[in-house]
């Protein structure tokens, strides 16, 4: 789950990590008067959407009255911003932040994820703050230096005084990074963050360490507890039918294709798309029913597929372990009979209790197209909506 | 002999009260895994289908049934302590089923690991099973056919459909593995590829990837420099856009890694017979096998 960077400054507060004054706000004015509040000769309003690159797509700006405050939230708020990490489409504005500018002296590079190599959390800090940290990886992979963490003992001072003087700093800032680093370890930790960039993070001209952008990632797994972060999910930046797919705990993506798909696993699933491609032509969706569905989450599922206008047909691939073949089939007759079936539905049914599945599905009144096998099932499939 | 289970594996099963637990406990057992004994704090005293002991802690059902491996069906909350309730009572092998475990809790159980006789399959997998003798986990026992063909793999149904491959072109299985796609996990390729390299029940292996991460890679290096049975291969998520985390929490192309592309390439370089498509892993492995 993400968060957006007003948020995560937020949280990096509470854990004692340093950034610049900032208010939120959902209209101008609201902005403009929070403006009024801050310090300083130079405001920064600040576009609020979950994807990176805003800068660049003008959903930063650097204010010095209040006339240029205003005039950059109305510019923003409501515009529909386009980065290279929206998609075309873009993403509609609908916070804002505003904060106090600060006297850059340095700008450097954090990010903390979890490198699986080593099953360890890890820093990643460079000198070459405020850029591309994938080109910095790409071009220049001897500027980003690695600090795994021992779970048991946590981040350690030695540690974070090697972060310091590798980024050329000494002195009262070795401390400051020294603070700021095991602020942002515990927050990590403690709120089961998948992960935390800051980029810049800066040096400013009075010997201050500030997170100056903030970008918080968390594990979906361990929100069970965290209510408090749950609560700051902003669903208008997610996909709908993802956040309806959610509600019946069904593991959704939408894709650019037009055969929509069902399937238990999320290796199945893949390998199911994988083999749509293979035969020609593209997956509408990735969509895992999990092990232990019943009727209902079926019959969800197959609304969500049904509800995607540019599903030309659908393509049900079940190999049943847990998941029996018969309560996939009463899932399906049951949506197909309330929603009524407009598109070819091929049904690739093996496993657990195979042959009560196929019983159902044909003694029903629907046009299923049984399929044997699932390279059988993505060639039916595609010929019958008339592909490849 | 095959690789981890077999019939002299001593089960028992960790949640068996609950209701999956319960569920597939009995599975187990029907298939002729022997049960031992089940652990659920709280209910010790009690009997499982009426003729299994109960136990309060791993501890104690080690003590008295001399268990050596552990199912567990713990919830997510809870898991990563019975993990570790399950290590520090010495149980050698350790299964575990449950899914959605924070991946930070799994980090400090791969610490916890560290030094213990203890190994870990799993976690968010369907278990291991060699057929007709030991199955620990939630797989379909009726589709396995006994053989001398391995398998390991990241995703449970995706094995699943191997196996049925196999077994419908009469190819049995000497061990299925399933390794779970968490980002943080216990056994991995590499782990269970040396017990196959070294199993003379195993002849041939197939190996079941996804995208996400380097463990394919990793294994391919390993494959090239020590592997000396023919192997075959798949990769799933081909077709799966970058960013996006494709069910497991461990399948995300994330900043231009972990491609399916890569994978294959690096399999195809080891020597691997790459299955060009998820309905072509058992025919792939047939050719590798020259069977």
């Amino acid at each position: 789950m993400n968060i957006h960077e007003y948020q995560a400054k937020q949280l990096f507060s509470k854990y004692g990590v340093n950034v610049p004054r900032g208010v939120a706000a959902f209209t101008v004015d609201e902005l403009v008067a929070a403006a009024n509040t801050l310090d300083g000769p130079i405001k920064v309003v600040k576009a609020q959407i979950h994807a990176g690159g805003r800068g660049k797509a003008g959903g930063v700006k650097l204010c010095r009255s209040e006339d240029e405050v205003r005039a950059a939230a109305e510019g923003m708020l409501g515009s529909t911003m386009v980065t290279h990490q929206t998609g075309p489409a873009g993403q509609v504005v609908r916070r804002l932040y505003v904060e106090e500018g600060c006297d850059i002296d340095k700008e450097f590079y954090c990010g903390i994820v979890l490198d699986r190599d080593t099953s360890r959390v890890t820093f990643m800090i460079s000198t070459e703050g405020g850029m591309d940290i994938e080109e910095v990886a790409h071009n220049t992979p001897e500027k980003i230096h690695y600090y795994a963490v021992n779970p048991l003992t946590g981040l350690t001072a030695f540690q974070t005084r090697q972060m310091a003087y590798a980024l050329g700093l000494e002195g009262k800032a070795v401390r400051a990074v020294g603070k700021f680093m095991q602020g942002l370890y515990k927050l990590f930790v403690e709120k089961d963050c998948s992960l935390a960039e800051i980029n810049p993070l800066v040096l400013t001209g009075s010997g201050d360490v500030i997170a100056l952008d903030g970008k918080i990632n968390f594990d979906s797994n361990g929100l069970f507890r965290h209510p408090d972060i749950e609560e700051l999910r902003d669903r208008d930046e997610e996909d709908p039918a993802e956040v309806e797919a959610s509600k019946y705990d069904l593991s959704f993506i939408k894709l650019d294709g037009s055969i929509g798909c069902m399937v238990n696993g999320a290796g199945l699933a893949m390998a199911t798309m994988d083999i749509i491609k293979h035969y020609g032509s593209e997956p509408a969706n990735f969509l895992d029913v999990g092990g232990g569905a019943n009727k209902e989450k079926v019959a969800a599922a197959f609304r969500i597929i049904t509800a995607d206008p540019s599903v030309k047909g659908i393509f049900v691939n079940i190999f049943g372990g847990i998941m029996k073949c018969d309560v996939i089939a009463e899932g399906i007759v049951e949506a197909a009979g309330e929603l009524g079936l407009t598109v070819p539905l091929v049904v690739r049914l093996e496993g657990t209790n195979v042959d009560l599945g196929k019983k159902i599905l044909a003694e029903s009144d629907l046009a299923v197209i049984s399929a044997d096998g699932m390279a059988d099932g993505a060639r039916k499939i595609i010929d019958a909506i008339g592909d490849a | 002999m095959a690789i981890l289970v077999n019939k002299e594996t001593k089960l028992i099963c960790q949640g068996i009260t609950g209701s999956a637990g319960g569920f597939h406990a009995g599975q187990c057992r029907a298939y002729g895994t022997n049960l031992v004994a089940g652990v659920t704090p709280g209910k010790g005293g009690q009997l499982f289908e009426g003729e299994v002991p109960i136990y309060n802690t791993v501890a104690e059902a080690r003590d008295r049934t001399g268990a050596n491996a552990s199912m567990i069906f713990v919830p997510p909350p809870f898991a990563a302590d019975a993990i570790m309730e399950a290590a520090d009572a010495g149980i050698e092998l350790i299964v575990c089923i449950t899914e959605g475990i924070p991946v930070l809790d799994m980090v400090t159980v791969k610490q916890f690991l560290r030094g213990t006789n203890s190994r870990l399959v799993g976690p968010n997998c369907p278990g291991v099973i060699t057929p007709d003798q030991c199955k620990i986990g939630i797989m379909p026992g009726h589709i396995h056919l006994a053989g001398r063909v391995g398998i390991v793999s990241k995703s449970g149904t995706l094995t699943y459909e191997a196996v049925g491959q196999l077994s419908k072109l009469g190819i049995g299985q000497s061990t299925c593995v399933g390794i779970g796609g968490d980002p943080v996990n216990g056994t991995d390729f590499i782990d269970t590829l040396e017990l196959f390299q070294a199993d003379p029940d195993t002849d041939a292996v197939i190996l079941i990837g996804e995208i996400g991460g380097q463990a394919e890679e990793l294994a391919a290096e390993w494959i090239k420099a020590n592997f000396t049975k023919p192997i075959a291969g798949f990769i799933a998520g081909a077709t799966a856009p970058p960013g996006k985390r494709m069910g497991h929490a461990g399948a995300i192309i994330a900043g231009g890694k972990g491609t399916a592309d890569e994978k294959q390439a690096a399999l195809k370089a080891a020597g691997v017979e790459v299955a060009i498509s998820p309905a072509d892993m058992g025919t792939a492995l047939k050719r590798a096998a020259g069977l």
